[in-house]
């Protein structure tokens, strides 16, 4: 009875443990099984390289959603990257054990504010100051690409930190031994050791940006074509799902999913970077 | 006179990005509670939701709903293989290895995608509707992973001589499980449920094509419902509730920080002890 009780058990862990195996397959297969003779009917180089996304015409060309997207997450890396890095290394290394104790549930609250009050935010502050400032009609690429730099920062802080803590303490005395300055010797020793976890982070930053979807639509415009400056409306692969996937039937329906395959394969790719780096920087 | 020099300018750099951080937070959150603080008004907390009064209660009431969904189903299975991955797989186990991959690969895929697989797979292969039980579906798939990292870090937290003593006073496998290496894991597991109580009361993309946007109460697990965030975003994009959504994003906010805080709170302990 005991034994039957502990095998019905083993049996019941194991199964939980292949529930997200079997999550990831579904997922595949639902995607895949849709979109994937989408983009064979539209034809994979007009699908992936048209310059056009007009569906009432039948025209599905994502191409301006892949640039848009790079465009964005290029200008929220620009941004972000920066003052994450810099700030993790405040974190771990400048500040006082009474001020990181306030910063350091700051970063986390950051981390957890929905995407809806950041569109919401960048609706109401960022687009109108570009608007007035800047030119143009504020929602655009500009506007996107400051959004995400702030959405990725407690992302990037959070990995960067870790990585920077990890750091063995006496890389660090070893270059104050030597003489070098406080400074100097986080810079020239602490951050160098660290770089591939701090790396880590920025490709997670890449994912959370490329895959921000609410926060992005509300901000960026949306015209589906390539923009030519800073301040024209600009459209990711993520916002083209949800804009349109309330109305679409059909082939447009299917050559929405077909951009949910493009994105998700973009997402393996910087899922399977992140994971080799750090499996590298033993994080 | 050189080393000052890089002193000053690694200093700046360091204090001004954390200044940054600390500032942009700042705004954002001061910004929104100064211009809707005055617009909690009592008419926004009625319980009927009509076109005049956008209240947000029915959106706060379904939103409970979805939690108490998701987590139905995310945390006995993460539990679980997390009790699998800890307490049962051998080393160099092919499974673990899998396992391993496809959670990491979950917890990387956006929001949007998690959606508009809800919609194909729940909502019309499944034959659930836009539902409240098709949301919290794909959104407990969608927690999974967070759930299973926490709970599989506490559960490898707790000391193997609690094991040891449990075999030693002749417990079985199991018996150790529920009454040893479980409990002393609880905190941890905690900590890991209310990060996903957040994750849940923030999304949006994923429910708008799995879950709905009808505005009242669910009556069944099968009625369309939309959750706070949804609310928020449904109402930003109508024009004449700007006041309202501000209100709005008061209240998630303060959601939020209270979720952070406690999960914060119960990590901390944990740290403490």
């Amino acid at each position: 009875m005991n034994d039957f009780k502990e095998r019905l058990f083993k049996g019941i862990f194991t199964a939980a443990a292949c529930v997200s195996i079997l999550a990831v397959v579904v997922i595949c297969v639902f995607l895949f099984a849709k979109g994937l003779p989408a983009i064979m009917e539209i034809g994979p180089a007009e699908f992936l390289g048209g310059k056009e996304w007009r569906p009432s015409n039948e025209i599905f060309g994502i191409f301006p959603m892949i640039i848009g997207s790079l465009y964005v997450t290029a200008g929220a890396l620009l941004l972000g990257v920066p003052v994450a890095i810099l700030t993790a290394v405040f974190l771990s290394r400048f500040c006082s054990e009474r001020i990181y104790r306030i910063m350091k549930p700051a970063v986390n609250l950051m981390a957890g504010i929905p995407s809806v009050v950041y569109g919401f935010f960048g609706l109401v502050v960022i687009v109108p100051f570009i608007r007035d400032n800047i030119g143009g009609r504020g929602a655009s690429v500009l506007a996107a690409s400051v959004l995400l730099g702030i959405m990725i920062l407690p992302t990037i802080i959070g990995v960067a930190e870790s990585a920077l803590k990890a750091v063995p303490e006496s890389y660090y005395e070893g270059a104050l031994a030597l003489g070098a300055t406080h400074e100097r010797s986080v810079f020239t020793t602490v951050l160098p050791a660290a770089k591939s976890g701090i790396f880590a982070g920025i490709v997670l930053g890449v994912g959370r940006a490329v895959g921000e979807t609410m926060a992005v639509m509300m901000v960026a415009g949306n015209q589906p074509v390539i923009p030519a400056k800073l301040t024209s409306g600009v459209r990711t692969l993520t916002t083209n799902i949800v804009l349109e996937m309330g109305y679409a039937t059909d082939l447009h329906r299917e050559a929405l999913i077909a951009t949910a395959v493009v994105l998700f394969i973009f997402i393996l790719i910087i899922n399977i970077t992140f994971s080799i780096i750090k499996r590298r920087a033993k994080l | 006179m050189k080393k000052r020099k890089h002193v000053v300018i690694i200093r700046t750099a360091v204090y001004g990005a954390a200044l940054i951080t600390a500032a942009v937070l700042v705004f954002i959150v001061g910004y929104i509670f100064i211009k809707g603080i005055p617009h909690l008004t009592p008419s926004l907390f009625e319980i009927e939701y009509t076109s005049e009064n956008v209240s947000l209660v029915p959106a706060l009431i379904n939103t409970i709903f979805m939690i108490v969904i998701a987590l139905a189903v995310s945390v006995p299975t993460g539990i679980g293989s997390a009790i699998y991955l800890c307490e049962y797989a051998r080393r160099g186990n092919k499974l673990v290895e899998v396992v391993r991959v496809t959670s990491e690969t979950l917890s990387g895929i956006p929001s949007i995608v998690y959606g508009l697989f809800g919609s194909l797979f729940f909502v019309k292969f499944c034959g659930m509707g836009l539902s409240l039980i098709s949301g919290a579906l794909t959104l407990s798939i969608m927690i999974l992973p967070l759930i299973m990292r926490t709970a599989e870090e506490a559960i490898i937290a707790v000391p193997d001589s609690y094991r040891e003593g449990s075999f030693g006073l002749g417990a079985g496998k199991l018996r150790t499980i529920w009454k040893v290496v479980l409990p002393s894991a609880v905190p941890g597991i905690l900590s890991g449920v209310i990060l996903g109580i957040g994750r849940i009361v923030g999304e949006s993309a994923a429910l708008i094509f799995t879950a709905g946007t009808v505005a009242v109460v669910a009556e069944n697990i099968f009625s369309s419902a939309r959750t706070l965030s949804v609310h928020m975003y449904v109402i930003s994009g109508e024009g004449l509730y700007i006041n309202q959504t501000y209100a709005t994003a008061v209240v998630l906010l303060i959601l939020v920080a209270i979720i952070n805080a406690l999960s914060g709170y119960i990590a901390g302990k944990l740290e403490g002890k």
